[in-house]
């Protein structure tokens, strides 16, 4: 876990890191993917052959076939256009989360590292509690107790992810604080704030980026999860593992409508995965061991 | 040692009060007044009245927060609101079904997990290694309810080889396994391959290759052992998520454990179920990590517990 730099990377080092990451075909692999799955989301309504609410009752549970690429529902919707219209639900839910949770445990770790004493105490013990849950139940706690529906999802996941983003941003102030670069813009006479902010934010972020990349592919995981219990994105909101749980109960007359969405899921989250370990390699050339 | 062992679990008790806060605390999060939640919108007044009283709603969240302290070192959980029956009753029933699962899991994660991550690691950048790498990562990105669907599809529906969903006999107990063990399996052999290749470059592996050891043996008997430490540390996580985290896996093949049961809760809004449930299941965890934390000594004498 020793990402992080000794100082802010100069212009060649960023290249160094990009051609790395251009070398390393299976990220490449992931960044195609997130690329795709983003022209989707955005481009969903000229990508999808159909509506992706239009019953065609006629159309019922039809398999695969020229006129419907990847199948019908129980309603006769069309499996294609409601993958591609899922992206959005998935895309928003994982952001969005990542994006609370980055924000507000970074900040919560840079904290507590730089502040240490009571605060670190405080924010590190409370932390723990978060983690002594197992990690599918803090969420669905957090989603019963407020109710289904998108925002939620997105809010039960950011609570989960927050711990580990706060424990990375404290790690790396910790390591940081103590550095020369440190002590002397504070002799300067730097704000403490604008220490944190422009001298170690700066020399974290990309380790940051590496787990944001990561905790997207696990929150994607995670809304499926909650979508598959119905405490997820609810219906008639096409969401992927909403359409696995509508299909379970056809497993034996109409496997395909549990099954296609799935693979969807799948490659979302290999996605961001490999995306993630590519980013990872790239930035921290140890942690590839070639 | 003992003494060791002693404030380590002295460090769990405050773990523990704060799981109990958080299970207090999430009835004052819910929208609305739960006992109408739980009553229906045709309870009468006076009986969400006396289910806010037998519930302590009536009551301040500290004091609610002691009795219930006081309530489960007396070792009771109170009443099920659908089941009317005391929920310790019912946790009994259901948990030896989730340690049944979870440990049946485990042992395919020991029995394939690190086998592959050796293999894995006796050639790095092998067509072997990027296989299992990309193989595990596969299992890692594929959510576990769809595994269990389409494992379901493949061997209970069309070649039948095992029942659709229940229990009773091992036949039943495979796909949930194998489902639940499949993405656990994928975490244990990238960490298996990653420490063992760590090891592989110490001094003293070198020596052993040059006084003729042979591959395998140094593998198994030289690095394995010494690469053990954060691998357990991983299964036990692993074994903790699944004791509480088998939500999915029993709610797809109708496993007649505490996931399922929690879904149960969750649905019917039986809040002191779900409090029990959500207690049991955190202690649980912390429990085993503790465990895992007390096993480093057994695995590696050289670690001292200061």
């Amino acid at each position: 876990m020793s990402l992080v730099g000794p100082a802010p990377a100069p212009a060649s080092a960023r290249r160094d890191v990009w051609r790395r990451f251009h070398r390393n075909r299976l990220g490449m692999v992931g960044a195609a993917i997130v690329l795709l799955l983003v022209v989707m989301a955005l481009f969903a309504p000229q990508i999808a052959p159909r509506d992706p609410a239009e019953q065609n009752l006629r159309a019922r549970r039809t398999a695969p076939n020229a006129q419907y690429l990847l199948g019908a529902d129980e309603f006769g919707r069309d499996i294609l256009s409601r993958i591609v219209f899922g992206t959005r639900a998935s895309l928003v839910v994982a952001l969005g989360s990542v994006a609370i949770g980055l924000t507000l445990g970074s900040f919560l770790g840079a904290l507590a590292g730089y502040l240490g004493g009571w605060v670190d105490g405080l924010v590190m013990r409370t932390m723990d509690l978060f983690l002594a849950f197992p990690y599918l139940l803090l969420a669905i706690i957090i989603v019963s107790a407020l109710g289904p529906g998108m925002l939620n999802t997105i809010l039960a996941i950011a609570v989960w992810t927050i711990p580990a983003f706060a424990r990375v941003a404290r790690s790396a102030v910790l390591q940081l604080k103590e550095r020369d670069f440190v002590t002397a813009a504070l002799s300067l006479g730097a704000k403490e704030a604008r220490v944190l902010g422009v001298h170690l934010l700066p020399n974290f972020a990309a380790t940051l980026v590496v787990y944001a990349s990561l905790y997207l592919a696990y929150a994607i995981l995670m809304e499926s999860a909650l979508s598959f219990l119905g405490l997820g994105v609810q219906p008639p909101t096409a969401s992927w593992a909403g359409m696995i749980a509508s299909g379970r109960n056809y497993v034996t007359s109409a496997p395909h409508i549990a099954t296609i969405p799935g693979i969807a899921i799948a490659v979302a989250v290999l996605g961001f995965n490999l995306l993630g370990d590519g980013l990872r390699d790239a930035l921290d050339p140890r942690s590839a061991k070639h | 040692m003992l003494a060791y062992l002693i404030r380590r679990i002295l460090i769990t008790i405050p773990l523990a009060l704060g799981v109990v806060f958080v299970v207090t605390v999430s009835f004052d999060l819910i929208p609305g007044d739960p006992a109408a939640l739980i009553l229906g919108e045709f309870a009468t007044p006076q009986a969400i009245a006396e289910l806010r009283t037998s519930l302590g709603l009536d009551r301040s969240l500290p004091a609610r927060y002691v009795s219930y302290v006081g309530d489960i070192l007396r070792g009771d959980l109170g009443l099920s609101i659908r089941e009317r029956r005391a929920v310790t009753a019912i946790l009994a029933e259901t948990f030896p079904f989730t340690v049944q699962l979870a440990l049946a899991a485990i042992a395919l994660v020991l029995a394939v997990g690190i086998p592959l991550g050796l293999l894995a690691a006796r050639r790095p950048g092998s067509w072997v290694d990027n296989l299992i790498r990309v193989v595990s990562l596969a299992g890692l990105s594929m959510p576990v309810f769809w595994t269990g669907i389409v494992f379901m599809v493949i061997f209970s529906v069309n070649l039948r080889w095992f029942p659709v969903s229940g229990s009773g006999t091992w036949r039943h107990l495979v796909l949930p396994a194998v489902t639940l063990a499949l993405p656990s399996i994928a975490v244990v052999a990238r960490m298996t391959r990653s420490t063992v290749l760590e090891v592989l470059i110490e001094d003293y592996v070198r020596t052993a290759r040059a006084k003729g050891v042979g591959e395998r043996t140094l593998l198994i008997k030289h690095t394995l052992r010494n690469a053990l430490i954060p691998v357990v540390t991983v299964l036990g996580l692993q074994l903790g998520q699944m004791l509480g985290g088998a939500v999915l896996t029993e709610t797809v093949f109708a496993w007649p454990g505490v996931g399922r049961l929690t879904v149960f809760a969750i649905f019917n809004r039986d809040f002191v179920l779900m409090q029990g449930l959500v207690l049991v299941l955190a202690l649980v965890y912390v429990f085993v990590n503790l465990l895992v934390d007390l096993s480093y000594g057994v695995i590696d004498p050289r670690v001292r517990y200061a």
